[in-house]
């Protein structure tokens, strides 16, 4: 750590660690009930559980980016924070709003809009938060000493998720233009700006960890998120096919939708190939396992599983079946989830003085994690493809499917335990870290002195 | 090899134009897709009121609607030819000690909605259920 006001970043991750424990507690509820076990149902029903868990997973994630940017733009602009009470206001506002917007998901208080659950009213707080979040870093990074373009490709992610909320603010009669622009801030978030900041993140992290030289690592950062939205902006498409728009979106979003893993490829081979590279003496061993799972997992879950029913002929069968939920578990997990890990395995040692690079616990989180989601993303595919089989194809009755399939659930517990575990342990870590204290400024400044 | 400069043009050339052709695709959509495909003249206040009733009440945190919710409970974009509006007016309705209707296995919320606003949701189904979705969802085809 080399400014004091970085440890802000710690609450940040703070916060993500306590939302991911809840977020896991929802989907147990969501993975019992689709045994058969609802015993919950009275108080909190299926439909409140899934808004929680995908809000919760937004909003953990959200922070750990929120956190990332703070400990990385003062880095990066070679000063201090503009103002670190500000953001420890943005940091309060922030968990306020969404203790307030979880609690509102058990007594009825949302949209029935997918990832978007959060009621309008609300909406403006989050907005206005984020807004300030914004400025913070963007004042941060203007007044700096330097203007890196890993910063400022992370500062532009940030910035344009901000923006991309608004269009998700519109009310539209027609739940089809409803659809339309729910999807220009979900699909346009993980599969377009958020990738952006996975990039600016991931490119930080190579340049911390491997010590390859700072023009290389920006060049393949520009190709990536050049492919990324390449890709990715007209791939919106394929959220489009059967939500009442026209057969050009199957053309257009099927082609582009289909280039989308190159994005996540560019990322696993430029990961893998700087580390290659460098010089393998920085003593974080879990910061560059997380660092180079990010980039492989992403690309498994995001990239291919993506891949295997984006084009149309195929998506006409598996949309709207659990085969989206094996994709969506372990995209978000090795693109966004992995990648906050990552960053609060290689900023706690900075921010607290203590070397906790190399333990048991951190690598049975890792392993216990990754397994765990793995195992789940088979489960769910399993279910999924059964689902498609006995309902689409052969016309089965809804209920008739889900009975035929509740043994994946059974499996799928068992990945969730798996990984329940894994993320216990790596919270035990962050526990042992303890508070950011500013003894811990220039801790790093022999590995950085062993990467140049 | 590419230069940093070149890869920097290459990302920001790159997304401007995608970008300018998605505004015009969205544009042409919202416009002229939607309505075409989705005969908005139908929406009567019943339709607007079922519609109203989906968002609230996150209908979709369960079912899927033109194939997109979560996957507990039925796809329900042709719910209306497939049960007709008597089985889904008597499913919304369904009393049942606070546990909701569970006939086929699994509960749902138990809704007190009115007449009216049953009538409101078997509406918003129907004018789902006429939409054209391309081909969705797909007839089945193991017979």
């Amino acid at each position: 750590m080399k400014y004091k006001s970085q440890k802000v970043a710690y609450y940040f991750f703070g916060l993500s660690m306590l939302l991911i424990t809840l977020q896991i507690i929802y989907g147990f509820i969501m993975g019992f009930a689709h045994m058969g076990y609802d015993g919950l149902h009275r108080w909190i029903p299926f439909n409140t559980a899934s808004a929680t868990h995908k809000n919760l997973l937004v909003v953990w994630i959200i922070s750990g980016f929120m956190g990332a940017a703070y400990y990385i733009i003062p880095e990066e602009a070679e000063r201090e924070l503009v103002s670190v009470k500000l953001a420890m206001l943005q940091f309060w506002t922030l968990a306020i709003v969404g203790v307030i917007a979880v609690a509102g998901f058990h007594v009825g208080w949302w949209e029935g809009r997918k990832f978007l659950e959060i009621p309008r009213p609300l909406d403006f707080l989050v907005a206005a938060n984020v807004v300030g979040f914004i400025l913070l870093i963007l004042i941060t990074l203007l007044k700096g000493k330097k203007q890196t373009s890993t910063a400022w490709v992370l500062t532009m992610g940030l910035a344009a998720a901000g923006l991309l909320y608004l269009p998700g603010m519109i009310f539209f009669d027609n739940i089809s233009m409803d659809s339309f622009f729910r999807w220009w801030v979900v699909h346009l978030w993980v599969e377009g700006v958020w990738e952006l900041i996975m990039g600016g993140i991931l490119a930080f992290l190579l340049i911390k960890l491997t010590g390859v030289d700072r023009e290389v690592i920006e060049k393949w950062l520009y190709l990536i998120v050049g492919l990324t939205f390449l890709s990715g902006i007209l791939g919106t498409g394929h959220h489009y096919y059967f939500t009442g728009v026209p057969k050009y979106w199957l053309l257009i979003g099927g082609v582009f939708s289909s280039l989308e893993p190159l994005a996540f490829l560019g990322m696993t081979l430029f990961a893998l190939s700087m580390y290659r590279k460098g010089n393998k003496k920085h003593p974080n061993k879990l910061a560059v396992t997380w660092t180079l799972s990010t980039a492989i997992v992403s690309f498994l879950g995001a990239g291919l599983l993506g891949l295997a029913h984006t084009l149309p002929q195929v998506n006409l069968h598996t949309h709207g079946t659990l085969i989206t939920a094996s994709h969506g578990h372990l995209a978000f997990w090795g693109a966004y989830g992995s990648l906050v890990f990552a960053m609060i395995s290689y900023a706690m040692p900075q921010m607290t003085g203590r070397r906790i690079y190399d333990n048991r616990a951190g690598h049975l989180a890792f392993w216990l994690a990754n397994i765990g989601m793995i195992t789940m993303a088979i489960a769910f595919a399993a279910a999924g493809i059964g689902q498609v089989y006995i309902e689409r194809l052969a016309g089965k009755d809804f209920m008739t499917a889900a009975n035929a399939i509740k043994p994946h659930f059974f499996v799928l517990i068992i990945g969730a335990t798996i990984f329940s575990i894994g993320v216990t342990y790596f919270i035990v870590n962050f526990i042992r870290f303890g508070l950011p204290n500013d003894e811990a400024l220039r801790a790093d400044d022999k590995y950085e002195a062993l990467s140049n | 090899m590419l230069t940093k400069k070149q890869a920097k043009i290459f990302f920001l050339g790159g997304t401007l134009l995608f970008a300018i052709i998605f505004l015009g695709l969205s544009y042409d959509t919202v416009t002229n897709g939607i309505t075409s495909h989705t005969h908005p003249d139908n929406m009567t206040e019943a339709v607007v009121l079922g519609r109203t009733l989906w968002d609230k009440n996150n209908c979709m945190g369960c079912h899927t609607l033109m194939g997109e919710g979560a996957y507990y409970a039925p796809e329900l974009t042709k719910v209306y030819d497939r049960r007709g509006p008597d089985y889904i007016k008597t499913a919304v309705m369904f009393k049942n000690n606070g546990l909701g209707w569970g006939q086929r296995g699994r509960h749902m919320v138990e809704y007190n909605f009115t007449e009216k606003e049953a009538d409101g949701l078997v509406a918003f189904f129907k004018w789902v259920g006429e939409m054209d979705l391309n081909g969705y969802p797909a007839p089945p085809t193991i017979k």
